[in-house]
């Protein structure tokens, strides 16, 4: 989808990227991982020239980016800032329909997508179509960015630390929201973050950057067990690294189908992770698992979550 | 254009240079009834030998700063350009001074030789330049003040020691010194009998104001009112009422109060002045964080020592740039008070404009220009200079 | 949003409403002065005439505003169209210089730069003109740039990353988001425009003004009032038409 291919970048003579080469692959959720300085936010800004890489070359759906002007790519691709930057002199239907209407859509099919999107994004859009961006609070507002970005359709979706400006309540709500939005649409994400947990819940592919360049790509579960070096162990912290594993992995995957255990069940999808918590929290070791209909579907130990079977 | 690096001073050095060759940098008429014939720059570069001092005091800045047009704008550079430009100015001024007492000795004492539009625009170029460089230098404003020493300590040596005096200007201000006098001295008169009594008025209405909404409204419209009435008509409404009064109290009349003259221009730049002086100082006091206040009442201070050493020191920055505006406005609005027999500066602005005499009026305008530029940056220091005392 | 009471539609809101009084005491002044005569002989019992008639006070007040509309539109075309250009990245290099001659360029009398025009190009209404254009320059440029600078980061930011073209941006995002500063810079320049649009009466051009100065010279105290209160009126009814306009620009 997206390819950049030995691409460097310099502010004022100091290199921001360094050589860097990645693909961005159709349907994947890709998540930028890095510290502040780490070249992460210039990185997404270049797939979209908001800043221009000096050299190498940057190919989005096949051709060259600098091939087209840039409003075009942008058009193309959904853009969602942390400060989210709702102009405030419009309502939110049309702020969503930003997009739409650049690309000149007619009017009912504008009506419509705003809100398809609203509804998408939990917002009730007859209550809030008609409201102005003061008038909401910053999840809301955060809801509307996100929108707005998806209302063209694009083909990837951009996003610059989205939730960093939320309270944490908020923004776990807001990371299931795109974790959900993923799996329904299919869209192509890719999302700019220093959150580590963020990443390791979001991402089915994590960039690590440092000064520029990538010290380490791959999924959430290879960047944990198999650490490239020493950074990478020590940026996903080396000391809660085997929880954080927990943290990726389902109770499905450790089902001892067939068997039983008292108590309230607990769901298949739940990270092993919380069953850990759930384990201590009520002091036994065999949990029932039921599946999304309540239906048994087996147990599971707390020894499993060792994994020690052979 | 890569290879032009400083886009600014590219653009002023072009104008300079089209100001320079279209247009008269002297003038020079053999008395003050005739116009005069324009003598243009090259006209003076081309006798070297008669100001030679000048010219490369002029020339060397001038090549200096086409030069720093191609050159990357570093901070040496920067600095350079500075000097080059009030150089430059200093160069210009001398070259048209020793130039017009050359001339003088030549055509004898009734010539006039008058300072034309190429030099003025060439001096606010070189001006606009050493801004420029200064600004990209971003220096703290003791540094600033220092570098416009660079430009007011010559040309202030080269007045006093009466360089300047072939020039028309100040042949005019030769033969009416009296009359400069004594219109500096009304309109510092006119300024300060305006500024006490809007102090004594604004300062505790604003304190009334922040207290009593039912007052600050009120107040406020009806002050905003005086402000959007321009001042010739607010002089003019005053003078019926006062003629009036007069009239009727002839003790007023002794005093000095007319109709025409200082009272109405007073009383009127009084009620220009409240406005930005309440406005300021009662915003200077409601932007003193209640947090601050409710620590000092817990720590035990009465209401008149939270005011003096709490809110006033607090509200101080703000409540001088109220006084800045209020002093700047009025000076310059004086200049209109000469209309109704006030006096000042204006008298001699007036005098000039009706009779087409452009040095009259510079001698006119040039005073009032300089005392309100002089006021700002002085209220100016002043603000900064208590800026870190306050938010220690 | 603007919390403006919706004027117009009650009769204690249009009975509150200074705008249309102060409207039809300027209109009734300027074309009933003359009823007023006997009001003026009798504060004035010395005056052989009392009421100001050289001039038709509409024809004054036509040519008055015809200067001020003249210089301030002049102005905001100006003004405006370098506010923008200061804020665009290929004229950032001269916005700190054009922030501190508009500074300091406020801190002269505007009287200053009508008093220096007159020798260059003569008496009537072309000093007056060239004089209001330049200082009328002024508030506006520098309200441009404090709007344009007003708006929030974030929208300039999504807008470009959505896709709206550096125009598109200015028109639709920069601009309606600067507009109310815009429009009060509009508004100080104008009513300062009024100002010394009459008092440019002293070198010949035909405002408001007149009777004020030809009131002085003659020492007729009635003719002065006269103009005083026409030329107050007009300001203090544009200042309000201002207010009204920057209200609707609010609701809009």
């Amino acid at each position: 989808m997206i390819e950049l291919q030995h691409v460097c970048k310099a502010f004022n003579g100091l290199p921001v990227i360094d050589d860097l080469s990645l693909h961005i692959a159709r349907g994947e959720f890709t998540v930028i991982l890095g510290s502040s300085g780490s070249g992460k936010s210039t990185l997404l800004k270049m797939m979209n020239r908001l800043l221009e890489h000096d050299s190498g070359r940057i190919l989005f759906a096949g051709e060259e980016i600098r091939s087209f002007r840039p409003e075009a790519i942008r058009r193309r691709m959904g853009y969602a800032i942390q400060s989210v930057g709702l102009f405030p002199h419009w309502s939110v239907e049309k702020n969503i329909a930003t997009v739409p209407r650049l690309l000149k859509w007619p009017a009912e099919r504008v009506h419509a997508r705003v809100t398809e999107l609203m509804t998408l994004l939990q917002l009730d859009a007859e209550r809030y179509r008609k409201r102005y961006p003061h008038q909401l609070s910053g999840g809301q507002q955060q809801r509307v960015g996100v929108a707005r970005a998806l209302a063209g359709k694009p083909e990837v979706l951009l996003m610059d630390e989205p939730f960093g400006a939320l309270d944490p309540v908020t923004r776990a709500t807001l990371q299931l929201e795109i974790a959900r939005i993923h799996k329904a649409l299919g869209t192509t994400i890719v999302l700019v973050t220093h959150d580590i947990d963020e990443a390791l819940s979001l991402a089915t592919s994590i960039v690590l950057l440092d000064h520029g360049r990538i010290v380490q790509s791959g999924t959430p579960l290879q960047m944990l067990s198999n650490p490239a070096n020493d950074f990478v162990t020590d940026f996903f912290g080396r000391n809660d690294v085997g929880i954080k594993l927990l943290g990726l992995q389902s109770v499905a995957t450790r089902l001892r189908s067939g068997e039983h255990a008292g108590g309230e069940p607990v769901h298949a999808s739940l990270s092993l992770r919380d069953a850990m918590s759930m384990f201590l929290v009520r002091r036994v070791d065999r949990l029932a698992v039921v599946d999304g209909e309540c239906r048994a579907l087996g147990t599971i130990n707390f020894s499993d979550l060792l994994d020690l079977r052979p | 254009m890569h290879w032009v690096k400083n886009r600014v001073l590219a653009v002023l050095v072009l104008s300079g240079l089209v100001a320079a060759l279209g247009l008269p940098f002297l003038t020079h008429a053999p008395n003050r009834l005739v116009a005069g014939i324009g003598i243009a720059l090259v006209q003076l570069g081309k006798d070297t030998a008669a100001h030679p001092m000048e010219i490369w005091l002029t020339l060397l800045p001038a090549v200096l700063l086409v030069a720093a047009i191609f050159l990357r704008p570093t901070r040496a550079i920067q600095i350079i350009v500075y000097l080059a430009a009030t150089f430059f100015l200093t160069g210009l001024a001398a070259l048209a001074a020793h130039h017009a007492t050359q001339l003088a000795d030549q055509s004898g004492a009734i010539a006039r030789t008058s300072l034309g539009a190429a030099f003025w625009l060439l001096a606010a170029f070189s001006w606009l330049a050493a801004t420029d460089a200064m600004q990209r230098l971003a220096v703290r404003l003791l540094w600033r003040l220092l570098g416009a020493g660079f430009v007011i300590v010559p040309l202030g040596l080269m007045l006093a020691t009466g360089a300047f005096n072939d020039l028309s200007l100040l042949k005019e201000y030769a033969n009416r010194q009296d009359v400069f006098s004594a219109a500096l001295g009304q309109h510092l008169q006119i300024v300060l009998a305006s500024l006490l009594p809007a102090l004594l008025i604004g300062v505790p209405l604003a304190l009334a104001s922040n207290r009593s909404l039912s007052l600050r409204t009120p107040l406020f419209a009806v002050l905003n009112v005086i402000q959007t009435v321009p001042s010739i008509a607010l002089f003019a409404l005053l003078m019926a009422p006062l003629a009036l009064l007069a009239a009727s109290v002839p003790v007023l009349a002794q005093l000095g109060i007319k109709g025409i003259g200082l009272a109405p221009a007073v009383i009127a730049l009084t009620l220009y002045a409240l406005l930005p002086v309440v406005r300021s100082t009662a915003a200077g006091l409601s932007q003193v964080p209640q947090p601050v206040i409710e620590a000092a009442q817990g720590m035990g201070l009465t209401a008149r020592q939270i005011f003096w050493r709490v809110e006033l020191p607090l509200a101080l920055p703000v409540f001088l740039a109220g006084l800045r505006v209020a002093t700047v406005q009025t000076i310059g609005m004086a200049v209109v008070a000469a209309l109704i027999g006030a006096g000042g500066f204006g008298a001699i602005v007036f005098q000039g404009l009706l009779g087409g005499a452009l040095d009259l009026v510079l001698l006119g305008v040039l005073p009032v220009v300089a005392m309100a530029l002089a006021v700002d940056a002085l209220l100016k220091t002043l603000s900064l200079a208590l800026e870190p005392n306050v938010n220690d | 949003m603007s919390g403006a009471a919706p004027g117009g539609t009650t009769r204690r809101a249009w009975a509150r409403d200074p705008l249309p009084w102060a409207l039809a005491a300027l209109l009734l002044l300027i074309f009933g002065m003359a009823q007023l005569k006997p009001l003026f002989a009798a504060l004035f019992p010395e005056l052989q005439r009392p009421v100001y008639a050289q001039d038709s006070f509409w024809a004054l007040t036509v040519s008055h505003l015809k200067i001020v509309g003249l210089s301030s539109g002049f102005a905001v075309l100006v003004g405006v169209g370098a506010g923008i250009f200061a804020t665009r990245p290929s004229g950032r290099e001269f916005r700190p210089l054009i922030e501190t001659v508009v500074a300091s360029g406020q801190t002269f009398p505007p009287v200053a730069v009508l008093a220096v025009a007159v020798p260059v190009v003569g008496f009537g209404e072309a000093p007056a003109l060239i004089a209001l254009a330049l200082y009328g320059l002024l508030p506006v440029l520098q309200s441009t740039l404090a709007g344009i600078k007003s708006v929030p980061p974030g929208a300039n930011e999504a807008a470009e990353g959505l896709g709206l073209s550096p125009w598109q941006r200015l028109l639709h995002v920069e601009l309606p988001l600067a507009a109310p500063v815009i429009l009060a810079g509009v508004r100080t320049s104008v009513i300062i425009n009024i100002g010394t649009a009459a008092i440019a009466s002293t070198v010949g051009a035909k405002t408001l003004g007149l009777p004020i100065i030809v009131g002085l010279s003659g020492f007729n105290t009635a003719y002065v009032l006269q103009g005083a209160m026409l030329v107050g009126l007009l300001a203090v009814v544009t200042d309000l038409a201002f207010e009204r306009l920057g209200r609707w620009q609010a609701a809009v």
